[in-house]
C-alpha cells in the first residue's frame, strides 16, 4: 500500500503538472489520439451501419468485420502499421489502428440497434405514408440510439487502452509515463499514471454509458419492462454481445 | 519468408508459449464466472452490484493492470503470475455477464416445468438451466478465448514470453516479417481456439446441430417472421435435454 501513497504523492505533485511532459500534457495528447481515431470511426461506421440496418444489404459483411476485428492483436497492428508507413507517418498510422478498432464495435452497434427494432413497427411507420428518409431518421435512428451508444461506449474503451501502447513506437499519451517508469524504476510515476489512466477509461465509459441511457427515446422508455429476468432476452442478449465484442488492449 | 523460414523454431516455441498463457486464464475465467454469473443472475441486488464491479474491471487498460497488479497482490512485476492473473480478470469480467445473459435467457417456462416435475433447485440448475443456456455461454467464452489470445500479447511488455515477442523485437530491429509472422500467428492461434470451442460446443450439447449455433442465429434476418425465428432458436436447444431429464 505504501507504493500506492507514493502513487497520489506524484500525481498530486505540482511539478508534475507543469512544463513539457506534464500530466495535463500527456493527458491532451492522449484524448488528442483518441478523440480523432473515434471521429474517423464514427464518420466511416456509423453511416455505413445504418445502410446495412435499413436495407438489409451487407450483413455478412459486418459479422465478418465484427468477428475477425476480435482476433486481431492491436498492439502488432500498430507496429505493423508503423513500419509500413514509415516512421514519419507514425502519427497519422497510428490513428488510423486506432480507428480501425473502433469501426467494429460502432458498425456494429449502428446496425444492430436498427436489426433488433420490432418489424411491425417499421411496416407501422411505412403504412402511414413515411418516406424511406422518414422512417430511417424518425423510426430506426432514435430507437437504435442506444444500441448505438453501446458500440460507441465500447469503441472508446478499446481506443482509450490501446492509445496507450502507442508510446512503443514513440509517441506520447499517458502509456509514455508509465513505460518511463517502468524503464526508471520509479513506482510512483508509473502507479500514478497508471491510475490516471483508468480513471481516464471510467470517466469515459461513465459517459458513453449516461449517453446510452438517456439515448432510449421516452416512449420506449415509458413501456419497458424493467425487470430483465422477465423480458424475452434471446433478443437484447444477442443484440448486446455484438456491440460490447471484445476486451481491448 | 526467408526470414520466417530460418527462425521457425522460435516462431513455434513462441506459439506453444502463447498457447499456455492464454489456455489458463480462460478456463479458470470460465469455471469462476459460472457462480459469480449466477449469483448475478439470481439476485437482483447483487446483479447491479457485480455486473458494475466486472464493467469496471474491464475497463482498466492491460498495461495498467499489469502494472497496478504486483503491488496489491504483492506478485513480481515481471512474473508470469501477473499477466496470467490479468488475462483471468479480463476473462472473468467478460464470462460473468455472459453467463448471467445466457441464464437469463433460458425460457421461464421450461424452469418452471422443470421444477413442476419435481427438480431440486441444484439439481435444475445443472440439469436444466446450464444446459439450455449453453449456447449463449458458448457464444461468450469463444469471445473471451479469442480476446483472452489477442490480449496476451501486450503481457511482452512485462517480461511475459508471447507471439508479443514478434512484435517488439521486430519493431526494435526493424524487421516487418517478424510483425507481421506475430500478428498472422495470433490470429490464427485465435481461430484455432474459437473454431475448437465451436466443434466442443457441438460433442458437448449434440441439439445443436439440428439448430443453428449462436453465433449464426443472432444476425440471421429476422426482417420477415421475427415473432417465429426469436422463440425457434430457444426452442432447439430446449426439446433435448428436458425430454432426457424427464425420462430419468
Amino acid at each position: 500500500m505504501n507504493l500506492f501513497t507514493g502513487a497520489f504523492a506524484w500525481l498530486v505533485d505540482a511539478a508534475n503538472w507543469q512544463g513539457s511532459g506534464s500530466i495535463p500534457q500527456r493527458v491532451t495528447e492522449h484524448l488528442g489520439y483518441t478523440a480523432a481515431a473515434m471521429i474517423l470511426a464514427v464518420v466511416i461506421a456509423v453511416p455505413l451501419g445504418w445502410w446495412v440496418g435499413h436495407t438489409g444489404r451487407g450483413k455478412e459483411l459486418v459479422v465478418g468485420v465484427t468477428g475477425a476485428a476480435r482476433a486481431l492483436p492491436s498492439f502488432g497492428l500498430l507496429f505493423l502499421f508503423v513500419m509500413v508507413a514509415g516512421v514519419l507517418l507514425r502519427e497519422p498510422a497510428s490513428v488510423i489502428v486506432l480507428m480501425l478498432l473502433a469501426v467494429p464495435p460502432i458498425l456494429a452497434g449502428a446496425y444492430s440497434g436498427l436489426e433488433v427494432i420490432d418489424r411491425r413497427i417499421i411496416d407501422a411507420a411505412r403504412s402511414v405514408g413515411m418516406t424511406e428518409w422518414q422512417i430511417l431518421w424518425r423510426v430506426e435512428v432514435p430507437l437504435g440510439l442506444p444500441l448505438l451508444f453501446g458500440g460507441l461506449r465500447s469503441a472508446v474503451l478499446q481506443v482509450v487502452a490501446t492509445a496507450v501502447l502507442i508510446v512503443y513506437i514513440g509517441l506520447g499519451g499517458i502509456g509514455f509515463d508509465i513505460v518511463q517508469g517502468i524503464q526508471l524504476r520509479r513506482y510512483d510515476q508509473m502507479l500514478g499514471s497508471a491510475l490516471l489512466v483508468i480513471a481516464l477509461a471510467l470517466i469515459l465509459d461513465a459517459i458513453f454509458a449516461l449517453f446510452e441511457r438517456y439515448a432510449v427515446p421516452r416512449g420506449v422508455r415509458a413501456g419497458r419492462n424493467i425487470d430483465v429476468r422477465t423480458t424475452p432476452l434471446g433478443r437484447r442478449a444477442t443484440a448486446e454481445t455484438t456491440a460490447t465484442s471484445k476486451k481491448a488492449m | 519468408m526467408t526470414w520466417v523460414v530460418s527462425n521457425l523454431a522460435l516462431i513455434i516455441d513462441l506459439t506453444i508459449v502463447h498457447v499456455r498463457l492464454s489456455v489458463l486464464p480462460i478456463i479458470i475465467g470460465f469455471v469462476l464466472a459460472i457462480p459469480l454469473g449466477w449469483v448475478a443472475y439470481r439476485f437482483r441486488l447483487t446483479r447491479g452490484l457485480i455486473l458494475t464491479l466486472v464493467g469496471l474491471l474491464y475497463t482498466i487498460p492491460s498495461l495498467a493492470m499489469f502494472v497496478i497488479l504486483p503491488p496489491l497482490l504483492g506478485i513480481g512485476f515481471l512474473s508470469e503470475a501477473n499477466v496470467l492473473i490479468a488475462l483471468t480478470i479480463y476473462a472473468l469480467a467478460i464470462m460473468a455477464r455472459s453467463v448471467a445473459d445466457a441464464l437469463a435467457s433460458v425460457d421461464a417456462d421450461v424452469r418452471q416445468a422443470a421444477t413442476a416435475v419435481g427438480y431440486s433447485s441444484w439439481s435444475r440448475f445443472w440439469l436444466v438451466d446450464l444446459p439450455l443456456a449453453g449456447p449463449v455461454l458458448l457464444a461468450g467464452l469463444r469471445v473471451v478465448a479469442v480476446s483472452t489470445v489477442s490480449l496476451a500479447t501486450v503481457g511482452i511488455i512485462v517480461g511475459a514470453q508471447s507471439l508479443g515477442y514478434l512484435f517488439t523485437n521486430g519493431y526494435q530491429r526493424q524487421i516487418l516479417a517478424s510483425v507481421l509472422t506475430g500478428v498472422v500467428m495470433t490470429v490464427l492461434v485465435a481461430l484455432i481456439f474459437d473454431r475448437l470451442l465451436m466443434l466442443l460446443g457441438r460433442w458437448v450439447m449434440p441439439w445443436m446441430r439440428v439448430g443453428r449455433t449462436p453465433s449464426s442465429s443472432r444476425f440471421r434476418p429476422r426482417r420477415r417472421s421475427h415473432a417465429n425465428s426469436s422463440s425457434h432458436s430457444r426452442l432447439a436447444p430446449t426439446a433435448e435435454p428436458v425430454s432426457q431429464g424427464s425420462a430419468r
